[in-house]
């Protein structure tokens, strides 16, 4: 069943077109790895599939409909899909269980105690049901980033989307955000993932695609991308990404 | 030249001092809670992406932060009465203009610390399917506010002072007091050298109990990470 | 409603004359306030107590008193303790002076501050002696980042002189007051008033966002 399918979609920042016309259909349980080297649109495009950035041309389907663009309909979609973001984007004036349940609360309106007992379901799947009361000032990048991933989840999303959810991270906290994200993968979860650890794009992808100039340069299995790329700018990006790949 | 200072009288006349003071008071508390409302609104305007708020609020804004504030009040006594036909006394007009004068610029200081939180925070609000009303109401503002409350504090202290200006349209504050103390005792050295002193006590304490707030907010970790 | 702005422009050289006042106490209050704030801005700065506590006393006695009420302490008070009469010119010039002067001691003494220790390194390792590397090295790198916030002051200043008025003081709003009374046209003479200081002002504001945005720019 494809969930999202994306039509010629394009986005231009001033001077630069940095998306021209990506054509993109996502079946749900698939996990698409996203690479490119840096401005090649990677963040961009996931952005726009939760419309944070407004695309200027083409169009992005729901489950068979249209995204329009009024912001009512907009917030709805935000719903459906989560965003794991780099700088993990927690709310510093709550604790971690508080930035949890805050989607639940005031976009969902559930109840206090519905929304405090789903949040700490959700804590205590990404491993921190310890943490709840803390605030995100004390918490390492690794710990922050695994709260921002529940309070993804507990919105309950048919779609994630990862903007480089370890690139802020010291190597050392990288393991832990990964490995929540494999068991994510693991229990079937759709995602989007925009990486640089190619080691783990290979191991939990099942479709990866390369990005350049604005457009689906190279796209396939992992095996076929990342052992064996035909294109060869794929191959030029891999081989400077050689020290921390396979 | 040996002048005898003589307090007495205008010890004396302490009550209609002390009246004076609650008067001026009751401006500066009308004037601060309205401007702060009035304030918040105009930011909210100001920030907004349609003309038709923004640049209203632009323009009040504007008038009321580069005309002179006794020109406002002359203003709003004077001539609001004549426009719309309404009694003005002293204090309503105190109150209006004071309210929009210091809402001009408590909106600045809402703008600042709104517009100074990371764009994250509005990405964060927004992917968990936020309206811009529930972000705002839920992570901007309670983040911007605790950021702005020193700017805030100085210019309620401002507004403490500038609500004298209020003598000129003779409204019964501490100033008019004085005027008044001053002609009934003849002892304009001493009346005014007292209410002096009396604006300086109050004043020099609200502002230390702000350097407190100030230091106190500084210490709960208020540069810390975000 | 009828508006009558024809009387106002009757009136223009009343206006004129107001104008020509409003400047000439700003002027002296911008010259007054801002060389003064310099001098007390050096005492806050300085460590030796017979500088920093008078400096001291000074900023937080006028900071923390209304404008209005040192004003009418100059013409009504002094002039008790001194054989000759206050002008209102001067009760207005003074009280404007010294609070101005208070503020900007302020700026003065931040600006200063913020001077890197290392400057004073390269000065006294000339030889310099402390008024020389103030005068010649600090002031002049401080000036640059204080010149925001002292037109800040000089705008502040502008906006001040109104207060003159209540001691009968001829500038712009003593006239405006005048030719109300006169003409019966409140609504008129007050907006046009205002407008007279927009006109002024704005310019000014304006200009210190440009400075503001330049000063960001070069740091």
């Amino acid at each position: 069943m494809t969930l999202l399918k994306v039509t010629d979609l394009a986005k231009t920042f001033g001077p630069n077109p940095v998306l021209r016309g990506i054509d993109l259909d996502v079946e749900a349980g698939e996990r698409i790895a996203i690479l490119g080297a840096s401005g090649s649109g990677k963040s961009t495009l996931l952005r726009c599939l939760n419309f944070m950035e407004m695309p200027d041309s083409g169009t992005v389907t729901l489950d068979d409909r249209v995204v329009g663009r009024n912001e009512k309909e907009l917030v709805k979609v935000r719903q459906r899909i989560g965003m794991v973001f780099q700088q993990f984007n927690l709310f510093p004036h709550m604790t971690a269980i508080g930035n949890v349940m805050e989607g639940l609360r005031t976009v969902r309106r559930f109840s206090k105690a519905d929304a405090h007992a789903r949040a700490e379901k959700e804590l205590a799947r990404v491993g921190l049901a310890d943490k709840a009361e803390t605030y995100p000032a004390h918490l390492s990048g690794g710990q922050k980033q695994r709260v921002a991933i529940a309070r993804a989840l507990a919105m309950d999303p048919e779609l994630l989307l990862f903007d480089e959810p370890t690139s802020a991270l010291d190597p050392e906290l990288v393991g832990e955000v990964l490995n929540v994200i494999r068991a994510l993968a693991e229990e079937g979860r759709t995602m989007l993932l925009v990486t640089h650890e190619l080691g783990f794009a290979y191991h939990v992808a099942t479709r990866v695609i390369f990005l350049a100039d604005g457009t689906i340069h190279e796209q396939g299995t992992p095996d076929e991308v990342l052992k064996h790329p035909k294109k060869e700018r794929t191959q030029v990006f891999l081989a400077r990404h050689k020290e921390f790949s396979l | 030249m040996s002048y005898r200072w003589d307090f007495a009288p205008v010890l004396a006349s302490g009550p209609l001092l002390a009246e004076g003071l609650v008067n001026t008071l009751k401006v500066t508390g009308v004037a601060l809670g309205c401007g702060l409302v009035l304030g918040l609104a105009l930011a909210l305007m100001r920030l907004s992406r349609h003309r038709l708020a923004s640049w209203p609020a632009g323009f009040v804004i504007e008038v009321f932060r580069t005309t002179p504030p006794l020109v406002q009040l002359f203003w709003f006594f004077f001539a609001l009465p004549m426009i719309v036909g309404i009694e003005m006394t002293p204090f309503l007009a105190a109150c209006v203009t004071f309210s929009i004068q210091s809402s001009a610029f408590f909106a600045e200081v809402f703008r600042a610390g709104i517009q100074s939180i990371e764009r994250g925070q509005w990405d964060g609000a927004r992917a968990i399917g936020m309206t811009h009303a529930q972000a705002l109401q839920r992570i901007i503002l309670p983040q911007a506010v605790k950021r702005m409350i020193p700017a805030f504090m100085e210019r309620s202290i401002e507004l403490m002072k500038t609500t004298t200006l209020v003598a000129t349209i003779s409204y019964a504050d501490l100033l008019f007091a004085a005027n008044e103390v001053s002609q009934k005792t003849f002892r304009p050295l001493e009346t005014y050298t007292v209410v002096a002193l009396i604006y300086f006590v109050v004043i020099f304490i609200a502002s230390q109990l702000a350097r407190l707030l100030e230091l106190r907010l500084a210490k709960s970790g208020e540069s810390t990470v975000h | 409603m009828k508006w009558d702005f024809a009387s106002i422009l009757d009136n223009s050289d009343a206006l004129l004359v107001g104008a020509a006042g409003t400047v000439h106490i700003f002027a002296i209050c911008l010259v007054l306030g801002l060389t003064l704030g310099l001098v007390v801005g050096l005492g806050r700065y300085a460590r030796t107590p017979w500088f920093h506590w008078p400096a001291t006393a000074f900023v937080e006695f006028f900071r923390n008193t209304p404008v209005l009420v040192q004003i009418l302490w100059f013409y009504f008070a002094l002039p008790i303790l001194l054989p000759f009469e206050i002008s209102p010119l001067a009760a207005a010039a003074l009280g404007i002076s010294l609070n101005s002067a208070a503020f900007s001691a302020e700026i003065y003494r931040g600006g200063i501050q913020s001077i890197e220790p290392g400057q004073w390194d390269g000065a006294r390792s000339l030889g310099m002696s402390w008024g020389e590397a103030m005068r010649r090295i600090i002031l002049p790198q401080a000036l640059k980042r204080m010149t925001p916030a002292l037109t800040n002051r000089a705008i502040e200043i502008f906006k001040m002189s109104t207060l003159a008025s209540a001691v009968a003081y001829v500038e712009l709003l003593q006239q405006g007051k005048l030719i109300a009374s006169l003409n019966y046209n409140p609504i008129e003479a007050y907006t046009a008033v205002a407008l007279i200081f927009f006109v002024f002002l704005w310019p000014m504001v304006q200009f210190t966002y440009l400075l503001e945005r330049r000063l960001r720019r070069s740091e």
